[in-house]
């Protein structure tokens, strides 16, 4: 078959976009699930016809969904998400403590080897496994029994556990990022966890360099080098070559440091994208212009992406796992925005075009490589 | 046989078409309207109340014989004519909006 196929959450209902491999000619199909906020659909590596999708709503909660032919056909899946034991509390805003509760999946992360494995981030925070396909999920309790302080609070986005990578080399090795905690790491298959936050500098929390409490907004790594990290930060971009043992700034010459999403090119693993936005009080790009940066030397020396991005009246968002990159020969580069624009550039950010310009909000991008 | 309206997401969710007609034995009440509609349809657990409070979800409301029964013990009877399936019980996503 060939080609890649683009899986793209929404605020209401999700799309899949197929292409061959010269990525000009597009397919769209959708809505499914319409009307439903699609957080996150991500397919296994292991079976690329199997897609894990989170399906929500204010209205009837959290419901999971699986396909096992490539979307043509869905099936709801567990959506039993139980906090192990005693759920416990956290800090509310009010100072008060609030029991755990669970909201919703905002990320789901297959397995690289076992189609029946995926991981799924939820809010509030804590990662679930599920080792039957979607029909049950666990909860890895020992990420909020050992590695959240006390009195910690969660941001104002929510409590939500966002971000989870899966050590292509070491299957004990993992990492999670939360938001206004922080990065976490397991070395021993998910059943205890570390804080991996040193050098994170972060205003707006009462210790700068707190050992968690930072809003991590995303992680990125190539495959090939998987002790380097590469961090969207709240405010700030930062890289890890110890496994998030230390982190160190690469904002370089970026127009502005707050962002959500990163990615790392398929092929050049000091490659870096990121979406500069204006600020945390601007969810926007800044001066109407729509520009994906580059850096080709793995951070601090970044170049704007344009052509073919609105350069006038553009105020859109990136989100944070609204970006994503496959694994063609010319490394195609993909994001959604908030406006519902999905762009795709074949050949590694130098030119962009809109495979869609009226989606929903865009949630998520996940882009297949087909064999 | 009980007759029960879903909100348009939740046929979608699992393939209905039109009213859902359940075999409930008496006492006939939101609970076990609720228990006998999961057992039917398992993929709308936890989508009109909480799999482990069973408190319904803020905003699913429950009607039926022209009443809003949503504050009602979930093991109070339900009216006669929905008992009786001469009357739909009705759930309902709350309106939202401006």
């Amino acid at each position: 078959m060939g080609g890649v196929r683009v899986l793209v959450g929404t605020r209401k209902g999700a799309f899949i976009l197929t292409s061959d491999d010269k990525r000009i000619d597009w397919h769209v199909n959708g809505p499914h699930f319409p009307g439903w906020e699609m957080y996150h659909l991500k397919a296994s590596p292991a079976d690329p016809d199997r897609i894990y999708a989170s399906q929500s709503s204010g209205w009837f909660g959290q419901v999971m969904q699986r396909s096992d032919d490539g979307g043509a056909s869905w099936q709801p899946i567990g959506n039993d998400f139980a906090y192990n034991g005693d759920p416990g509390t956290h800090q509310w805003y009010d100072g008060t403590l609030r029991p755990w509760e669970f909201t919703r999946i905002w990320h789901l992360e297959p397995s690289p080897t076992d189609p029946d494995t995926v991981y799924a981030g939820a809010q509030d925070a804590a990662l679930f496994r599920s080792t039957d396909a979607g029909q049950t999920w666990q909860e890895l309790a020992g990420l909020r029994a050992g590695a959240l302080p006390a009195g910690w609070q969660p941001g104002a986005g929510g409590l939500c556990l966002h971000t989870i990578m899966l050590d292509p080399q070491d299957p004990q090795r993992m990492f999670v990022a939360i938001s206004a905690a922080g990065t976490f790491r397991s070395d021993d298959g998910g059943q205890t966890w570390r804080p991996k936050n040193a050098g994170l500098l972060s205003d707006g929390i009462p210790n700068p360099d707190a050992e968690v409490g930072h809003c991590v907004h995303h992680i990125a790594r190539h495959p090939s080098r998987p002790d380097v990290l590469f961090m969207q930060k709240h405010w700030d971009v930062m890289r890890s070559d110890d496994a998030g043992d230390s982190w160190q700034e690469i904002s370089g010459n970026l127009p502005t440091d707050f962002g959500f999403a990163i990615d790392v090119h398929a092929h050049e693993p000091e490659t870096l994208y990121v979406v500069p936005i204006t600020s945390d009080s601007h969810h926007f790009v800044m001066d109407g212009k729509l520009r994906v940066y580059r850096s080709r030397t793995g951070g601090n020396d970044w170049q704007a992406l344009t052509e073919g991005l609105p350069q006038e009246n553009c105020y859109v968002n990136v989100l944070r796992d609204a970006m994503s990159v496959d694994t063609l020969d010319a490394c195609g580069i993909y994001f959604g925005t908030s406006g519902g624009q999905v762009y795709c550039s074949p050949d590694s950010g130098d030119t962009w075009t809109a495979i869609v310009r009226d989606l929903p909000p865009v949630l998520s991008v996940e882009v297949q490589t087909l064999p | 046989m009980i007759r029960v309206v879903l909100p348009a997401h939740l046929r979608a969710l699992a393939h209905i078409d039109g009213e859902v007609t359940l075999d409930v034995a008496e006492p006939v009440t939101q609970s076990s309207v609720l228990d006998a509609l999961e057992d039917q349809y398992p993929m709308l657990a936890g989508t009109i109340r909480d799999r482990d409070s069973g408190r319904r979800r803020a905003f699913v409301r429950f009607f039926a014989c022209e009443q809003d029964l949503s504050h009602d013990g979930p093991d109070e009877p339900l009216p006669p004519p929905v008992a009786s399936g001469d009357e739909p019980y009705l759930i309902v996503g709350a309106m939202a909006g401006g």
